[in-house]
């Protein structure tokens, strides 16, 4: 594996940074920026013992990313507190996704990880309250357009975006983890069944350690937008190894991924892990999941060459001339997942030719 | 050591085309790409003193190119690139060094949070240190080019860097930019400065910028400790006249001006507090160049 890129080289080995010259921390770092990992990548280092041994110029780059990690997981702390305070006057539990989540409970890939909205998960038949509570501490829902209306609230498994109208900050409300349409359908009562409080806390949630990693491999392999893949990617390995550590944590995780009906993510969640991470999977998980999830093998020899580009770091040094194409198939194929093709056909004329345009506006970030 | 002055046209271009040429500007590195001769030039003439590192390796990375297609011929533009990203919308070619100068703030405010870092001007003299934060439109950067040519030291026209543990300003001496009529108030006043070429038509009107002299550039490692806040403001035909400004309010104003306060949290708190604590704050108001020079050389430390 001596052409991974070198951040993935010493993401998955930290002592690969001991012998790095100068020219070397600069690309490791010019990567790291890009692919929004340089806080994580100091905590690595720092995890290893090595944030001594690294020359002082790229070490004041990492502690410049640290000061804005440690602010962000101020904020963030901040932020799911305010939204507990609102969902506790209509005690719905406050089950929290990905980042929030990690960030809460203190899971491994919270370590230097940014994120730009807080994602938590309610009980659909109870969404309306939800949102009522929330706009009346402050946030207000986004994508105002009638259609953008009927797509979520019909079709996706989210509220439209909640923004808090003083701090600007988001807040995505789901009451599934893939949209209405899509084909797979994890049922959200099984997640909800089995989420667990947080440790320590009376009013935050988390999903169950399988559910979790199973949720943030559906949400990495049938998302479009893969700036963050290998971001995203990290977070699974870091769940993976800190979860190896639970008696049944291995055994269980291929039939719960057979009974939320997420098979497929499981196995690429796996693959590319032990590929570009080198996560260790038992053989026998592996091959678990393989019978279960693994697709037709001229599919998967496609996949390869797709997320093995995909999911590097997003940088001019770690792209080749197929790239371009690999990430705009995968856009392709994660609205394909999201809907039967009449319906994404229509969905697609409606947003080329259709919608008002509207300048996108950069999402604040906590 | 290696200044950008030493190279020669050829081995500019050379750097600028292919590795990026990797300029120090106070405690930054920055590694420059471009193709834009104008822009060249420019580099070429206000940081004919910066050194020039070979070590191999930059904090900021900047590539600002000349966009390619039609545009080339119709309307020609700049734009600005950081390792595939475009943070920002492209600017008429002809604007090229001031989205230079404008990206290298860029890059520092958004990234070396090692510092608290005001947006303000810095000069020094004899030790005594004055940060002088304003906003856009008060004459902070005129009296700063009036005060640099005359016996102060430039650390900066638009960055003050406050190292959080020790309350040091580190001097980032880089050329002072000025607006509209300053630039001819400050070519008036100062005959010996060497100026880039205007550019007209800018959000801001016509900009020119002031280069940095040799001695402030030559001092940027020597760091101070702050003595004096001072808030200018420019009034035709006033007197001179600094007043005091209590401590409360001295803090909140210069929170006001600080980038990234908010992300550096307690410690920014902290900084900021010790900062007014050991500075004297005052308003300054003044109509002539040569009175404020007075006011600024009878600063305690001062004297010329």
């Amino acid at each position: 594996m001596n052409r991974l890129p070198l951040l993935v080289k010493v993401l998955r080995a930290p002592l690969e940074a001991a012998s790095l010259s100068l020219p070397e921390w600069e690309l490791l770092l010019r990567q790291a920026a890009n692919a929004d990992l340089t806080a994580t990548l100091r905590n690595s280092l720092d995890e290893a013992g090595l944030l001594g041994a690294v020359p002082s110029a790229p070490r004041e780059v990492l502690e410049w990313a640290q000061v804005v990690a440690v602010r962000h997981r101020r904020a963030a702390r901040f932020e799911v507190d305010c939204i507990g305070r609102a969902l506790d006057t209509i005690h719905v539990p406050l089950i929290l996704l990905k980042g929030a989540a990690y960030a809460m409970a203190g899971l491994p890939p919270a370590a230097g990880r940014m994120f730009s909205d807080v994602d938590i998960l309610v009980p659909k038949e109870r969404i309306g309250e939800v949102e009522a509570a929330l706009m009346l501490h402050g946030w207000a829902g986004t994508h105002q357009d009638a259609y953008d209306q009927r797509y979520y609230r019909e079709w996706m498994h989210e509220l439209p975006p909640m923004e808090h109208i003083r701090r600007g900050n988001a807040v995505d409300v789901h009451h599934a983890i893939l949209p209405e349409t899509a084909a797979m359908r994890p049922d959200p009562v099984l997640l909800r069944a089995a989420a667990r409080p947080i440790p320590g806390n009376d009013r935050l949630w988390t999903l169950a350690p399988h559910d979790m990693v199973l949720h943030s491999a559906v949400h990495l392999f049938s998302e479009g937008e893969l700036h963050h893949g290998l971001r995203d990617l990290f977070d699974l390995h870091r769940l993976l190894l800190h979860f190896d550590a639970m008696p049944d944590f291995w055994a269980g995780l291929p039939a719960r991924a057979v009974q939320l009906q997420l098979a497929r993510p499981l196995f690429y969640t796996l693959r590319y892990c032990a590929r570009l991470l080198g996560t260790p999977v038992p053989p026998e998980v592996m091959a678990l999941a393989a019978a279960a999830g693994r697709p037709p093998a001229p599919l998967l020899v496609l996949m390869d060459h797709l997320f093995l580009r995909a999911l590097l770091p997003p940088h001019p040094s770690c792209a080749d001339r197929f790239t371009p194409a690999a990430l705009g198939a995968l856009y392709l194929r994660s609205n394909w997942l999201r809907m039967p093709p009449l319906m994404l056909a229509r969905h697609l004329f409606h947003k080329a030719f259709l919608s008002p345009r509207v300048k996108d506006e950069p999402a604040q970030a906590l | 050591m290696l200044t950008l002055a030493a190279l020669t046209r050829d081995e500019l271009q050379r750097r600028f085309a292919g590795p990026g040429l990797v300029l120090r500007t106070g405690p930054f590195r920055s590694r420059i790409r471009t193709d834009i001769p104008h822009l060249i030039d420019a580099i070429a003439l206000l940081y004919a003193d910066y050194p020039v590192e070979d070590d191999g390796f930059a904090d900021f990375h900047l590539t600002l190119r000349s966009a390619r297609g039609l545009r080339r011929w119709l309307r020609p533009q700049v734009r600005f690139n950081q390792d595939g990203a475009e943070p920002f919308k492209p600017l008429p070619l002809d604007q090229a060094h001031p989205m230079f100068e404008w990206v290298m703030n860029w890059c520092v405010t958004n990234k070396a949070h090692s510092y608290l870092i005001v947006h303000a001007a810095v000069l020094e003299r004899g030790g005594c240190a004055v940060i002088m934060p304003a906003p856009p439109g008060s004459g902070k950067s005129t009296l700063c080019a009036a005060l640099a040519s005359r016996g102060w030291r430039l650390l900066s026209d638009e960055l003050a860097l406050v190292r959080p543990h020790d309350l040091a300003l580190v001097p980032l001496p880089r050329p002072v930019s000025l607006k509209n009529a300053s630039i001819d108030i400050i070519r008036a006043y100062a005959p010996q400065a060497v100026f880039g070429p205007p550019v007209l038509g800018t959000v801001k009107g016509t900009i020119a910028h002031m280069r940095a002299s040799g001695a402030s550039v030559a001092a940027a490692g020597q760091l101070v400790q702050a003595t004096h806040i001072v808030f200018p403001r420019y009034e035709a035909g006033a007197p001179a006249r600094l007043e005091p400004v209590p401590k409360a309010r001295l803090f909140m104003r210069v929170a006001d001006n600080a980038f990234n306060y908010p992300v550096l949290g307690s410690a920014g708190f902290d900084t900021l507090g010790r900062l007014v604590e050991r500075c004297a704050g005052f308003e300054f108001s003044y109509g002539a160049l040569d009175d404020a020079m007075a006011v600024f050389d009878a600063l305690p430390g001062a004297a010329p």
